[in-house]
């Protein structure tokens, strides 16, 4: 960091942005604002798009907060579709941005998921370490 | 372009032509305040327009995100090319924050439009840099207005509204009488107030305590500048959720500027902005020096003294600072 760094101290630690919104007919957002909170706590900041988003959306506020990844919550069993439509929407839009899904995703599903370019599937009662882990895994995957 | 390996020339170029993926990264850039951040300074100060630099403030919950949102649709039916600096705060404990101010825009932001979240990141001051240099990367890729929206609890974010050329305060009903709003800070910035959720009870209690406010200003001499150009901001009733009363604001915030270009208040106001940054950026870099030097011997000495002797920290302080200054 340069000498008129602004911060309190020298180092500013490099923040994980992160969107998280529900995709399509979904009204189940209980899990994704616990996510939320699990996600600030730490120390990311959390870019809370909510209901009802389309790819388009998502991907536009991807490239305007520069986000770092996506947070999927999926509720509706449209995870194979929707899924595999989010990762090639940003690929098609030239962002390397991984695609993290939680939320109710059939075992068998999750392979199938993973094959189509998504970055890690989280079942619930996922643990909280292991929602920071992953999506911290899914960003260093990127940069590597 | 790979957005993550581009030079920052690349990025500003790219910005400039419309690459929204390069304003974002420009953003970040200019947010961590590294050396970086300084570059995009060096390269974007030279190609500020004009943009109308637009403040909205109010308390939370106040409906600013839901009213700036429905702004962006109105601009951009005028044919403006409008963007945001929707700023929250971060959390004191872990440092991460949770930005929502998209979620209340969703429905109404149109294609076109810029917005960005932006974490207050707790960092003393730190916001009082890096807003003027987020709002120089957004002129610079030709967008305006340029709102900077803040929850107006503290000072940083009272003053970075009151840096703006407009400044929109938002009020609504249920949040105090007319004493409250005599108290000193935020409505004395305002330009332009808006007071939202104006179909709900109490909303015409709002306007009139806030006339009665301006009445008083207006006694007391306190609205009128000291080259006697005298301006009673509007009060307009909003009810964000449906839209009504928006195109008024809208109006409102064009009148204001207006009148400033029309007063001459307009330069003076961006010189003052300009003074602001220079004072922040020149107050951190002293700060980061004060921190190196409270590291060195004279320092641990000094401080060694006041803790342990009658030495006063008065004198502890002014030596460190001597050390410093080299007076």
């Amino acid at each position: 960091m340069s000498a008129d760094s602004n911060s309190a101290t020298d180092e500013a630690p490099e923040r994980l942005r992160i969107v998280l919104a529900k995709l399509g007919l979904d009204g189940h957002d209980r899990g994704l604002k616990v996510v939320a909170r699990i996600l600030r706590d730490a120390g990311m900041e959390v870019i809370f798009l909510g209901l009802r988003q389309t790819t388009s959306s998502i991907v536009a506020a991807v490239e305007q907060e520069d986000a770092d990844a996506v947070g999927l919550s999926m509720h509706n069993a449209g995870h194979l579709t929707l899924g595999p439509k989010m990762v090639q929407a940003l690929a098609d839009a030239g962002l390397d941005v991984p695609v993290v899904i939680g939320g109710i995703v059939p075992a068998e599903d999750e392979p199938l998921l993973y094959q189509a370019g998504v970055a890690a599937v989280l079942g619930p009662g996922a643990p909280a370490t292991e929602v920071v882990e992953a999506v911290r895994a899914a960003v260093a995957q990127r940069t590597a | 372009m790979n957005i993550r390996t581009a030079s920052l020339t690349e990025l500003v170029e790219a910005a400039r032509s419309g690459d929204n993926r390069a304003v974002g990264r420009l953003l970040t850039l200019v947010e961590r305040g590294s050396a970086a951040a300084e570059e995009v300074a060096a390269l974007t100060h030279p190609l500020r327009g004009n943009a109308h630099v637009v403040g909205i403030t109010g308390a939370p919950g106040s409906g600013k995100s839901t009213l700036v949102g429905r702004l962006l649709a109105g601009w951009c039916q005028r044919g403006l090319r409008p963007a945001v600096l929707a700023i929250d705060p971060s959390s004191p404990i872990s440092g991460g924050a949770i930005l929502g101010d998209r979620i209340r825009m969703d429905d109404v932001i149109p294609e076109g439009t810029f917005v960005r979240s932006m974490a207050t990141r707790g960092h003393q001051g730190g916001l009082a840099l890096a807003v003027p240099g987020a709002v120089r990367v957004l002129d610079a890729a030709g967008f305006s207005p340029i709102v900077i929206e803040t929850v107006g609890v503290g000072q940083v974010e009272v003053d970075v509204v009151a840096a703006a050329d407009t400044a929109v305060v938002v009020a609504t009903p249920g949040m105090g009488d007319a004493v409250q709003a005599n108290k000193a800070g935020l409505l004395e910035v305002a330009d332009l107030f808006v007071v939202n959720k104006a179909d709900r009870p109490g909303a015409a209690d709002v306007r009139r305590d806030l006339e009665l406010m301006l009445d008083l200003a207006h006694v007391t001499g306190a609205d009128t500048d000291d080259s006697g150009v005298y301006f009673r901001p509007q009060i307009l009733m909003v009810t964000a959720t449906t839209g009504t009363g928006v195109a008024e604001v809208i109006d409102g915030i064009a009148d204001h500027l207006k009148h400033l270009t029309a007063s001459g208040r307009l330069a003076d106001r961006r010189a003052h902005r300009v003074k602001a940054e220079v004072r922040s950026r020149a107050h951190a870099a002293l700060e980061q020096q004060l921190r190196h030097s409270m590291q060195s011997d004279a320092a641990t000495a000094a401080l060694e003294k006041a803790i342990n002797s009658n030495f006063s920290p008065v004198d502890a302080a002014r030596k460190i600072v001597q050390k410093i200054t080299g007076d």
